[in-house]
């Protein structure tokens, strides 16, 4: 028994004398007037758990690999160059911290997905208050858990879509937290393939060459207060479930394929409190079931909404759609969505019992729009007496519109939103 | 020819209809602006009065004026004067009058009210769409000698123009759905000058509706230097070809 005890006492203070060793963490300093001359040779040197502080300078090291649980610190944003050759920092270790850090002219290539900063294969790493410039991916997280990326600064200078990266891309990660990042001058701002579970909020995101957000297989993530504007298509959430929008704002998405949101093959989503804004069209539906749409504002858009007959179970209530073109277009005759409570600036219905309801209900697709989707050329016509005589005729009898696409208590005043 | 003109003009106010032309537009567009707190949304409506109403007054009350006053033209003919220079004076003072209606009736309110690009846009248009159908006007009543007849081909004119030149390009579009249509498109819209107003207007006002793909062709093109320019020629072409030829045959005319 004495023996037992002597054995616990022995362990016991073996377990605090190494406690107290990991406690001492250490700070390498790299800079050209300080004990370490690169930042590689500090990372060889420090044991887990040691701070890198990096002086301003410019630092080129080839691709530094980090397989240490180390933070990495730059003051006065020391430069990091990838000399258009190589991915500049690739992490390999869990709870690493990288901060404050300019990345700059990472490596290019058409075959390898070379990226300024690596996540591979770790938890909870932090990325936060970096700048990056001229880049090809600019982060990149694959089989990355609960990492943050946050405050960092992504431009690029991407001409097209096949010889450009994306700016903020995660691939089969989980619990991501990206926050208040800028980027812009990517293919894709922000992209997400497999990845569950993650909060995107606060970015902005915009003239990236094709997406500013790009969802594909991703399920149970959110986005909130995002700025997406002037990418060249919008944002895109494809084959997902269970995506929250809310609070974001997409504007200025102009062009023959440029939508607000692209939502293709999703289900189980929400969005609320969107702002829609001088976008070709505010949201593209294809093959999407049961997404709910509250309190968004469709404001100045080509076409408010295109939704495609391939959509079920979809409710848009209480939205606010003033000053689009043309407020809803489809290319068949069944629906099997929900229009209620909408306010609609083009209704010209009564409300005989003042209760803010309309007593006839709205038709949001007018003829001409699903002229107009068949025919583009067509557009030519627009707003032409003929174009408003067809118009008004169809409003009397619907025959080429179809019949049950309409909210039938629509509301006189605008909500306010 | 400067005091036939201030005659013409004299005459015209007197009559009482161009004032009344003027006030109705005042009130119109003041009216328009007024439903609508939306700006945008008063000079969509406007768009509309100014394509349809401004082309019919303009050639219906300038053809009637032409053959009401057919006996005070055949008087200064007598007199040692120009034909030509009668002729353009008539023109002028009618232009003068209905212009001045119209900058006064929709371009007063809509600088008051809304004063943008689009807005500015709108009244230039208003004015070439008044220049052009004083223009047909004196055309049709030149060439036919009977005021009925005369009014009957002014109405088609504004007719053929406002509607059935739309319904047969709407007819083409579908016929000819398979081919690329975007560039002839913009072909046919300067052969009307209704139609060249609209896409002027529209280019300013539906720019993210017509952001697709003709939409793009079309901005490429009205949006450019080289489409401002040849939109104005043909509008400036629109505007004298009727007067030019209406001239020609008035300096030959048997009264």
């Amino acid at each position: 028994m004495e023996r037992f005890i002597k054995i616990i006492q022995c362990s016991i203070i073996v377990l605090f004398c190494v406690s107290a060793f990991q406690v001492q963490a250490r700070t390498w300093k790299v800079g050209a007037s300080q004990p370490c001359k690169t930042i590689s040779s500090a990372i060889a040197k420090a044991a887990d758990g040691d701070t890198i502080l990096i002086y301003p300078g410019v630092y080129k090291e080839g691709q530094i690999i980090l397989t240490k649980r180390l933070v990495l610190k730059g003051t006065g944003y020391p430069v990091l160059d990838g000399e258009v050759k190589y991915e500049i920092l690739t992490i390999r270790s869990n709870a690493v911290t990288v901060e404050g850090l300019f990345f700059k002219n990472a490596g290019r290539s058409s075959y390898n997905d070379i990226a300024a900063l690596r996540i591979a294969d770790s938890r909870y790493v932090t990325v936060r208050n970096n700048k990056f410039e001229r880049t090809y991916f600019g982060i990149y997280a694959q089989h990355a858990t609960a990492c943050t990326i946050s405050n960092n600064l992504l431009t690029s200078d991407a001409k097209d879509e096949i010889s450009s990266g994306n700016g903020i891309h995660c691939w089969k990660s989980d619990s991501m937290h990206i926050s208040n990042n800028t980027v812009s001058g990517h293919r894709d701002g922000i992209y997400f393939e497999f990845v569950s579970n993650s909060v995107i909020s606060n970015n902005k995101s915009f003239q990236n060459v094709r997406y500013g957000l790009h969802f594909m297989f991703s399920n149970s993530d959110n986005y909130i207060s995002n700025i997406f504007s002037d990418n060249g298509a919008g944002v895109a959430v494809m084959f997902s479930k269970n995506i929250g929008m809310s609070n974001n704002t997409f504007s200025d998405n102009w062009g023959s394929a440029a939508y607000g949101i692209l939502m293709k093959e999703i289900s189980d989503c929400v969005a609320q409190g969107n702002l829609f804004k001088s976008n070709t069209v505010g949201i593209m539906m294809e093959g999407t079931n049961r997404v709910k749409m509250i309190k968004n504002r469709f404001i100045s858009n080509g076409w408010a909404m295109k939704i495609q007959a391939s959509c079920s179970d979809n409710v848009f209530t209480e939205n606010n759609f003033q000053s689009n073109s043309f407020d809803v277009a489809t290319n068949g005759d069944l629906v099997l969505s929900k229009f209620e409570k909408n306010y609609w600036d083009k209704y010209d219905g009564y409300d005989l019992n003042r209760n803010g309801i309309g007593d006839v209900p709205y038709r949001p697709v007018s003829l001409y729009s699903m002229i107009g989707e068949q025919n583009p050329s067509s557009m030519m016509l627009f707003r032409s007496f003929i174009v408003s005589l067809i118009d008004k005729a169809e409003k009397m009898l619907p025959v080429l519109t179809p019949v049950d696409l309409k909210d039938d208590h629509p509301l006189m005043k605008p909500l306010k939103l | 020819m400067r005091t036939i003109i201030k005659y013409v003009v004299v005459d015209l106010v007197k009559s009482r209809i161009v004032l009344a032309y003027t006030f109705f537009l005042l009130a119109m567009s003041f009216g328009i602006f007024n439903i609508d707190e939306n700006a945008t949304k008063g000079i969509m409506s406007l768009m509309n009065l100014v394509l349809i109403i401004i082309p019919l007054v303009s050639i219906i009350f300038s053809t009637i004026y032409v053959y009401n006053s057919s006996e005070f033209i055949e008087l200064l003919v007598a007199q040692p004067l120009k034909r030509k220079s009668l002729w353009m004076s008539i023109y002028s003072g009618l232009a003068v009058s209905l212009s001045l209606s119209f900058v006064i009736g929709v371009g007063l309110p809509v600088i008051i009210y809304d004063g943008s690009a689009t807005g500015l846009t709108l009244i230039v248009a208003g004015l070439f769409l008044t220049l052009i159908f004083t223009g047909i006007a004196l055309l049709a009543s030149v060439l036919t000698r009977d005021k009925a007849k005369g009014i009957g081909v002014s109405i088609l004119v504004w007719f053929l123009f406002t509607l059935i030149y739309d319904a047969i390009v709407l007819l083409l579009l579908f016929q000819f759905s398979d081919y690329p249509l975007e560039k002839p498109m913009i072909g046919i819209t300067m052969l009307n000058p209704v139609d060249l107003s609209r896409i002027l207007i529209l280019l300013k006002l539906d720019i993210s509706a017509l952001m697709g793909y003709t939409g793009a062709i079309f901005k490429e093109f009205f949006g450019s230097v080289t489409g401002i320019g040849l939109s104005a020629l043909m509008l400036f072409l629109w505007t004298i070809m009727p007067v030019w030829f209406s001239l020609k045959k008035f300096q030959r005319k048997d009264l």
